[in-house]
């Protein structure tokens, strides 16, 4: 057997093996719900309805989501140029870093100019965070699969000694976390009544600019070039590795809005668990939206949505949550199937 | 050779079908090899010849049609079949292992990973018999990253030879060698045949074909449409079954020359790994002139396209544009110096296969307007572009939005011409700009070359095809290792003379007259 690419794949053939994928999905969630003990039916039933049942249940998900789609997008970014960014939690956590620190009454602005500045402050500190890796890939050829992930690990650790110490709050009973931020350091509610913060807002904007850049700028033709041949890319004039460290900052910037949004829209100050690894799901998150950054929107939803309605069906019929975790594997290994049976047919020999 | 009508038959192809989709690739293709027997199986790419080989070598499955070798039949899809059976395949790109000695590379995969050690004098001494018993001279303890290529052919000859092959599918093998190379793989060869060995000897030149082979095989389209006597046939008789139609060798009048576009005085740049570097290489690139770079490929060739492509800067020497040199050398200056670029690989470094035809068309020119301004694509543009393109080149596509991927090498090419060329190019540096096309494309680029020369244009030819150097260029340089010979006007030299450059002597001579 092998696999013969198609020309151009009809309507029927680029839709019905995602679709596929999604149903063999739920199918093995449900045999795994049976043997746990539950009513698959029921199990599926209660993720849907805590992931969209309710207003209060859509509104987490959509909470959730927020974080998710800045690190998808990030991802999406430095992957389409072949920039392997793995550290979306560091650039996460760097974002936030910025928000903690001045965002706490050091600068007293009124939250008109104070959003905007936290905002673009947050993504040079994550672009900084990014562009580390990014020299030592393009200068001496270091890989930065490595770099990215390992800084992960380092980064946490200096947010960590920074709550211990300097960042503490001093009101805060011993627990390590930052001091509250000031009012005009929150970002506002979408809609009066509604617990859902304008970093959701942000998201989506951030999504459809990004598609602009991809699309229609010279900038995103360049990223696609050097993503998809670097040699012809270089033949051409193009200078990839200008192109790359450009791809890194702006990836770097996407993962520190998640930070931003997440202290400045929903939690009001940071701590070690801020992130229950985004920066990581953000991969799943990009690899599931095939890199389109309109996409990471709707992978974003779907994501946050099993992870949320999961939780909601285990405190309802005792299922471990693992079973959402499991569900969003299995999703992102079939639909890598799904989509290469998009573009390929096979063939027996 | 008569008494071959009774020799055994060691190889036989019986009607063999295979379609890939609407493409039939094989139309009932039967071939008989004989012992002792030489057979040219010519046509051009596309013709069904590789799909031919890998059905006989397990890799692709026939639709129908059976293999045998020996008289017993070969199992379908099984790639060790052939091999166990005594079949032996040189292809044209070697798979050696540049780290390892000849006598490593050559056992290697013969002995069982389990056992302890091996033999290596009785390997050894099993090496210099086939050495000796088919003339293929090489040192069985070199490293053969340090062989030249046609060293590393007779490897890849031993290797099939001690692995007891009796028969020998050559895949393209003069492709990458000198004439004097040519004749001593041809003496081997020989010797093989009269050691009762059987040959199949796949080739586009038909000169090599007329001199090697007892019979010729012509596909066409997937059908088998000749099969007879070398003797009874020449080189007009074959061209004109392969293409179809009678094909006549171009009349190309010389070009008047003008003033230098672009010139190279004393460049040096430096060696990179085993390909080497250019030694203080004087050029002068005409106006209305083709210039030929012939050589044998690995020397220099790569280093002079890169540097005049905008790759590279020398790293000793001028390069200039008319009489400046730039002040920055790089890829987009020579592009905005009206230098037309060619590649040599137009699928790794000439085109982004996942990239539509609009895409790779302003590939070389997306900043400039009309396809972007202040950093804003403009794809209604960019699309209007190519649709000239593809119209006045005739690329045969769907439509500028395909992927250039689905497109085949001729048409790829024909995308790469309207890309450079619709730029009015001074300078045009093409490098091996024919490779891996059929004959159609092959006339179609070299008169654009042409049109583009009588225009004005100063023309780089860089190529290995000795035949197509000497058809169109006005003047012709040798390079080998790095140095350029002086400069022979058109006609003034027999391809055995350039042969002589090419394998590297002449040059010390020039050297020692010109101090």
């Amino acid at each position: 057997m092998r696999l013969e690419p198609i020309a151009a794949p009809s309507l029927a053939r680029t839709f019905t093996p995602p679709a596929l994928a999604l149903i063999a999905t739920v199918v093995i969630a449900s045999l795994l719900a049976m043997i746990a003990g539950a009513n698959p039916f029921g199990v599926l039933g209660l993720i849907v309805k805590g992931a969209a049942g309710s207003t209060f249940a859509l509104l987490e998900t959509l909470n959730r989501a927020t974080p998710l789609i800045f690190t998808g997008l990030a991802v999406a970014v430095a992957f389409r140029a072949r920039l392997w960014n793995i550290g979306a939690e560091a650039q996460l956590y760097a974002g936030a870093l910025v928000v903690a620190v001045l965002g706490t009454g050091l600068l007293g602005w009124p939250s008109g100019v104070l959003l905007p500045a936290l905002a673009i402050l947050a993504m040079i500190a994550g672009a900084l965070v990014l562009l580390v890796p990014a020299l030592l890939k393009v200068r001496f050829g270091v890989d930065e699969v490595v770099t990215t992930l390992l800084l992960n690990f380092i980064f946490l650790l200096f947010v960590s000694m920074l709550l211990e110490g300097p960042l503490k709050d001093p009101m805060g009973m011993g627990w390590p976390k930052s001091p509250r931020l000031i009012p005009e350091a929150r970002l506002p509610r979408m809609v009066d009544g509604l617990r859902l913060h304008w970093g959701f807002g942000l998201a989506l904007i951030s999504a459809v600019l990004v598609w602009v850049v991809q699309a229609r700028t010279t900038l995103g033709y360049e990223m696609r070039a050097v993503g998809l041949n670097r040699e012809a890319a270089r033949f051409a004039g193009i200078p990839v590795n200008a192109v790359l460290i450009k791809t890194a900052l702006l990836s770097g910037g996407l993962a520190a809005l998640a930070g931003y949004s997440e202290v400045a829209g929903l939690k009001g100050n940071l701590t070690l668990d801020l992130s229950p690894g985004f920066g990581y799901t953000g991969i799943i998150v990009a690899m599931l939206a095939l890199l389109n950054p309109l996409a990471v929107v709707a992978a974003a939803l779907f994501v946050a949505g099993v992870f949320v309605g999961a939780d909601s069906m285990s405190r309802a019929v005792g299922v471990p949550t693992y079973l959402a975790d499991i569900m969003l594997a299995t999703a992102l290994l079939l639909m890598v199937v799904a989509i290469l049976l998009t573009r390929f047919r096979v063939v027996r020999e | 050779m008569a008494e071959t009508e009774e020799a055994q038959v060691v190889l036989r192809l019986d009607s063999i079908t295979k379609t890939f989709g609407a493409l039939t690739a094989n139309d009932a293709v039967s071939l008989a090899l004989r012992e002792g027997e030489v057979i040219a199986l010519l046509g051009e790419n596309g013709a069904g010849k590789t799909t031919l080989m890998n059905i006989l070598f397990g890799q692709y499955t026939a639709d129908s049609g059976t293999v045998e070798v020996f008289g017993r039949a070969l199992p379908p899809g099984n790639p060790r079949a052939a091999l166990d059976a005594g079949v032996g395949m040189v292809h044209q790109h070697f798979t050696l292992a540049d780290n390892m000695t000849v006598l490593e590379n050559v056992t290697l995969g013969t002995r069982s990973l389990w056992s302890p050690r091996m033999d290596r004098a009785a390997a050894r001494a099993r090496i210099a018999k086939l050495a000796a018993d088919f003339r293929l001279a090489v040192d069985p303890d070199a490293r053969v990253g340090t062989l030249s290529v046609g060293e590393r052919q007779r490897v890849e000859i031993l290797k099939a030879l001690y692995r007891d092959a009796r028969i020998l599918i050559l895949d393209e093998p003069t492709a990458v060698l000198t004439p004097q190379e040519t004749e001593d793989l041809f003496a081997t060869l020989r010797k093989a045949v009269a050691l009762g060995l059987s040959i199949v000897f796949i080739s586009h030149k038909l000169h090599e074909v007329m001199a090697i082979s007892d019979r010729v095989l012509i596909l066409r389209h997937g059908r088998l449409v000749h099969e007879g006597a070398t003797r009874d046939t020449d080189r007009h008789a074959l061209a004109a079954l392969m293409v179809g139609s009678e094909v006549t060798a171009p009349r190309v009048a010389s070009g008047t020359p003008g003033p230098a576009l672009l010139s190279l005085v004393d460049v040096g740049t430096p060696d990179e790994g085993a390909a080497p570097g250019l030694k203080s290489l004087t050029l002068t690139l005409r106006a209305g002139q083709i210039t030929g770079l012939a050589g044998v490929s690995g020397n220099g060739q790569a280093a002079l396209a890169d540097l005049i492509g905008g790759m590279r800067a020398p790293a000793s020497g001028t390069l200039a544009l008319g009489d400046t040199p730039p002040a920055r050398w790089s890829p987009r200056a020579a592009v905005h110096g009206g230098i037309a670029r060619i590649p040599e690989d137009r699928h790794k470094t000439g085109t982004v296969a996942d990239f539509d035809l609009t895409e790779n068309a302003i590939l070389e020119r997306y900043m400039d307007a009309p396809y972007s301004t202040r950093g804003w694509m403009h794809w209604p543009q960019a699309e209007a572009a190519t649709r000239g393109i593809i119209d006045k080149y005739d690329v045969r596509c769907p439509g500028p939005g395909t992927r250039i991927r689905l497109l085949s090498g001729g048409n790829m090419q024909k995308l790469i011409l309207g890309r450079v060329l619709e730029a009015g190019p001074r300078i045009i540096l093409a490098n091996q700009p024919v490779r891996g096309l059929d004959i159609g494309a092959v006339n179609y680029v070299h008169e654009q070359l042409l049109a583009a020369r009588d225009g004005g244009a100063a023309v780089l030819l860089i190529s290995e095809d000795l035949d197509e150097i000497m058809a169109l260029s006005d003047v012709i340089h040798v390079i080998s290792e790095g140095r350029l010979s002086p400069p022979f006007a058109r006609g003034s030299m027999t391809p055995a003379e350039l042969g002589v450059w090419m394998a590297g002597h002449g040059f010390e001579e020039e050297r020692a007259h010109a101090s």
